[in-house]
C-alpha cells in the first residue's frame, strides 16, 4: 500500500489510472454493497434468461442443460413458421393490441375530459375511484366475473338477458366469433380507470386562461375541447401511444388465458404469442416452437421499443425513455 | 351558452354514472351469487335478484377452513415478505444509481435500464428457475420470479433521490461522521416516505394479485395462494377437495355447492382489496401520475 503512495507525479499511465479508479471507488463501497442484491437479482431474473434465448437455436435436452444441448440451427423456427401458428398468433397479438391502443386512448381521453367537467370535487373523486377499481383486481377474479355472465348453464346472459330479448342461449366459451369483442370490452373495463388518470393529470395542467378567453370569444364547449384541450394534451397522447406501440408485440397474458378459461375451441381467435409460448412450454411439452416464438417476440419487441422510443425522442426529447 | 354548458355538465355526470355502474355491477353479481342457494343457481343461473338466498357456500368454506386459511396465510406471507424485500432492494439499487458522481453508476444504470427494453421471455426464464435454481414447488416460486424487482421502480426511486434529497443534508451527515449506511437508513429513507409508499403499494398489489408464478411453477396444492386456489378451481371445482386432502385434512362431509362456492372464494379473494381500497386509493392515484411523468 505504501509504495503506491510514493509513486512520483511523472505519468505512469496504466498503473496510476487503475490505482486512482480504485481510490475513487473505495469510499463508495457501502453503496456498491447496497446495490449488490438488486444487481444479483437482475442477473438471475433478467440477464441469464437473455442468454438463455439461445435455446431457440438448440435441440433442448434437459439432461444436458441449456449450454450442453446440441445445436439445432434454425430448425425450431422452421417448425414454427411452417405451420400457420406463427401467422395466427402474430395476427391476433397485433390486431388485439392495435385495437386496444386506439380504443383505450379514445375512451380514456373522453372519460378524462368528462371528469374534468365535474365541478363537485367529491363526485369527481368518487367517479374516479369507482372506475379505477377494476384495475386493481386480479385477472383470475375477472375471469370469474366474466364467467358469471357468460357461463353456458348458469350465466346471467343465457339465463336472464338473452331470453328477455327473445334470443337463444349461446355457448360463449365455444363460439370463437364473439371473443374479439368480449376481450376488448374486458380490457377497456379494466384499464380505462388507470389510463384516464394520466390524461386527467395532463388536462388539469392546462391554463384556465385559455378557456376563459375562449368563452369570452363565444366559443362553444365542443369547440373549446377541440381547439384547446385536445391540442394541449396531444404530447401526452403521442408519448403514451408510442410507448404502447413499442409494446405491441407483448400481450396481456392473463386477459387471453384466464378470461376465455383456456378453452381450446377459442384458440384461433384468442391465442396470442404469450399464450402460445406458455401452452407450448407447459401444456404441450413442445419446447421447439415455443422457444422459437419467444425468441421471435423478444427480438421484434426489442426493435419496436427502440423504434418507438426513437420517434418519441424526435418529437419531445425529454419524454423519451432514453 | 349557459344551457350548452349545462348539457355538457349533465351529460358528463350521466356518462360517468353509467361507467361507474358498469364498473361495479359485476362485483354485485359476484357477491349476490355467493349468497344464493345452489339449487336456485342450477335452475335459474346467476341473477341479481334470486328467489332464494343461502349462506351454504360460506358454510362450506368454513368447514374447509384449513384450505382457505392456509391459502390466505400464504397470500399474506408472500405479500408481506415480498413487498418488504422488494422495496428494500429496489431503493438500495436506486440509491446507488442516483449517485451520478460514483464511478460505474452510468454503466449500472444502463444495465438496469436495458432490462426494460429487452426480455428473455418465458422459456429461458422457466428453464433457469427450474433447472438451475430448483424453485419449482417451493415458496420461492411465489416470491422471486419477475416480482421481486423491476427496472421501472428502480428508476422511480433513483429519480426521487436525485431530485428530492437535498445535497446539503447528506453533506452535513458526512461531516457529522455518519457512514453511508447510516446516512441512507437514518436520513434518506425517512425523507423518502412518498416514494416508498408508492413503490410499496404497487409491489404489494402485484404480489397480492399474482397468479402467474403459481400457474407456472407450482403443482403442490399446499403452496397455493388464494389466487392460485381460485385459478385451480376455475378448471376444476373439485380442486378444493383435492387441496384439503393434500395435507391430510378430511374433505368436508358437507356436499359441495359447486357454483356458489366458486363465487364465494372469489368474493373472499377480492374483499381485502375492496376494504383497503379507500385507504390507499389516494396514494395509488398519485403513484400513477408520478410514474407517468417520470416514465
Amino acid at each position: 500500500m505504501d509504495t503506491k503512495q510514493t509513486v512520483p507525479a511523472i505519468p505512469d499511465t496504466g498503473r496510476k489510472q487503475s490505482h486512482s479508479l480504485w481510490k475513487r471507488m473505495k469510499p463508495y463501497w457501502p453503496i456498491y454493497l447496497m446495490m449488490v442484491p438488486g444487481l444479483i437479482y437482475l442477473l438471475i431474473n433478467n440477464y441469464l434468461p437473455m442468454s438463455g434465448l439461445i435455446i431457440a437455436f438448440k435441440k433442448i435436452d434437459y439432461a444436458k442443460g441449456i449450454w450442453g444441448s446440441p445445436w439445432f440451427g434454425l430448425e425450431n423456427f422452421k417448425f414454427l413458421f411452417r405451420t400457420s401458428d406463427a401467422y395466427i398468433i402474430t395476427r391476433n397479438t397485433l390486431l388485439y393490441n392495435g385495437a386496444f391502443i386506439i380504443l383505450t386512448l379514445v375512451c380514456s381521453v373522453a372519460v378524462a375530459i368528462m371528469l374534468n367537467e365535474i365541478r363537485n370535487r367529491f363526485m369527481s373523486r368518487l367517479y374516479q375511484s369507482v372506475i379505477l377499481l377494476p384495475y386493481l383486481i386480479s385477472m383470475v377474479i375477472v375471469a370469474y366475473l366474466a364467467f358469471s355472465f357468460l357461463g353456458m348453464e348458469q350465466g346471467f346472459f343465457n339465463n336472464t338477458l338473452l331470453p328477455a330479448l327473445g334470443l337463444e342461449p349461446i355457448d360463449w366459451y365455444l363460439e370463437a366469433k364473439y371473443w374479439p369483442y368480449i376481450l376488448t370490452f374486458v380490457h377497456l373495463w379494466k384499464n380505462i380507470g388507470f389510463t384516464c388518470i394520466i390524461y386527467l393529470a395532463s388536462i388539469i395542467g392546462i391554463d384556465p386562461e385559455y378557456y376563459e378567453a375562449a368563452t369570452l370569444d363565444g366559443a362553444s364547449k365542443w369547440q373549446q375541447i377541440r381547439k384547446i384541450t385536445l391540442p394541449l394534451i396531444t404530447p401526452t397522447i403521442i408519448v403514451l401511444t408510442l410507448l404502447s406501440i413499442g409494446r405491441i408485440f407483448y400481450a396481456d397474458f392473463g386477459l387471453f388465458y384466464q378470461v376465455p378459461m383456456n378453452s381450446g375451441m377459442l384458440y384461433d381467435t384468442t391465442n396470442v404469442i404469450d399464450t402460445y409460448v406458455f401452452r407450448g412450454l407447459l401444456q404441450l411439452g413442445d419446447i421447439a416452437k415455443s422457444s422459437a416464438a419467444g425468441f421471435y417476440q423478444s427480438i421484434v419487441g426489442f426493435i419496436l421499443v427502440l423504434l418507438a422510443n426513437g420517434i418519441v425522442r424526435k418529437i419531445n426529447r425529454e419524454n423519451a425513455l432514453f | 351558452m349557459g344551457t350548452e354548458n349545462r348539457i355538457w355538465h349533465v351529460m358528463s355526470h350521466v356518462c360517468l354514472i353509467l361507467l361507474s355502474l358498469l364498473s361495479i355491477i359485476p362485483f354485485i353479481l359476484l357477491f349476490i351469487s355467493s349468497i344464493t342457494a345452489e339449487s336456485e343457481i342450477l335452475s335459474n343461473g346467476y341473477r341479481f335478484w334470486p328467489n332464494e338466498f343461502s349462506l351454504d357456500a360460506y358454510r362450506y368454506l368454513l368447514s374447509n377452513i384449513q384450505v382457505i386459511a392456509r391459502a390466505y396465510g400464504i397470500t399474506i406471507l408472500i405479500t408481506a415478505v415480498g413487498t418488504t424485500v422488494s422495496l428494500l432492494i429496489t431503493v438500495m439499487l436506486g440509491y446507488g444509481i442516483s449517485k451520478t458522481e460514483m464511478p460505474g453508476s452510468r454503466i449500472l444504470s444502463f444495465l438496469v435500464f436495458f432490462t426494460l427494453l429487452f426480455n428473455g421471455g418465458l422459456v429461458p426464464t422457466y428453464i433457469i428457475y427450474t433447472q438451475y435454481l430448483g424453485i419449482k414447488n417451493t415458496l420461492w416460486a411465489l416470491l422471486v420470479p419477475s416480482l421481486l424487482m423491476n427496472g421501472f421502480n428502480v428508476f422511480l426511486a433513483s429519480n426521487f433521490f436525485r431530485t428530492t434529497i437535498p445535497q446539503g443534508v447528506l453533506e452535513s451527515a458526512r461531516i457529522d461522521g455518519a457512514g453511508e449506511f447510516r446516512a441512507f437508513f437514518r436520513i434518506v429513507l425517512p425523507l423518502s416516505l412518498p416514494i416508498l409508499a408508492t413503490i410499496g403499494l404497487f409491489n404489494g398489489i402485484a404480489y397480492w394479485n399474482d397468479w402467474n408464478n403459481g400457474l407456472i411453477y407450482l403443482s403442490d396444492p399446499k403452496l397455493y395462494s388464494i389466487q392460485n386456489l381460485l385459478n385451480q378451481m376455475m378448471q376444476n371445482i373439485e380442486a378444493i377437495k383435492t387441496a384439503s386432502t393434500a395435507y391430510g385434512a378430511n374433505a368436508s362431509a358437507m356436499k359441495l355447492p359447486g357454483e356458489t362456492v366458486r363465487m364465494a372464494i372469489a368474493v373472499i379473494g377480492v374483499v381485502p382489496i375492496l376494504i383497503m381500497y379507500p385507504f390507499f386509493q389516494k396514494y395509488f392515484v398519485k403513484g400513477i401520475v408520478i410514474g407517468a411523468v417520470k416514465g
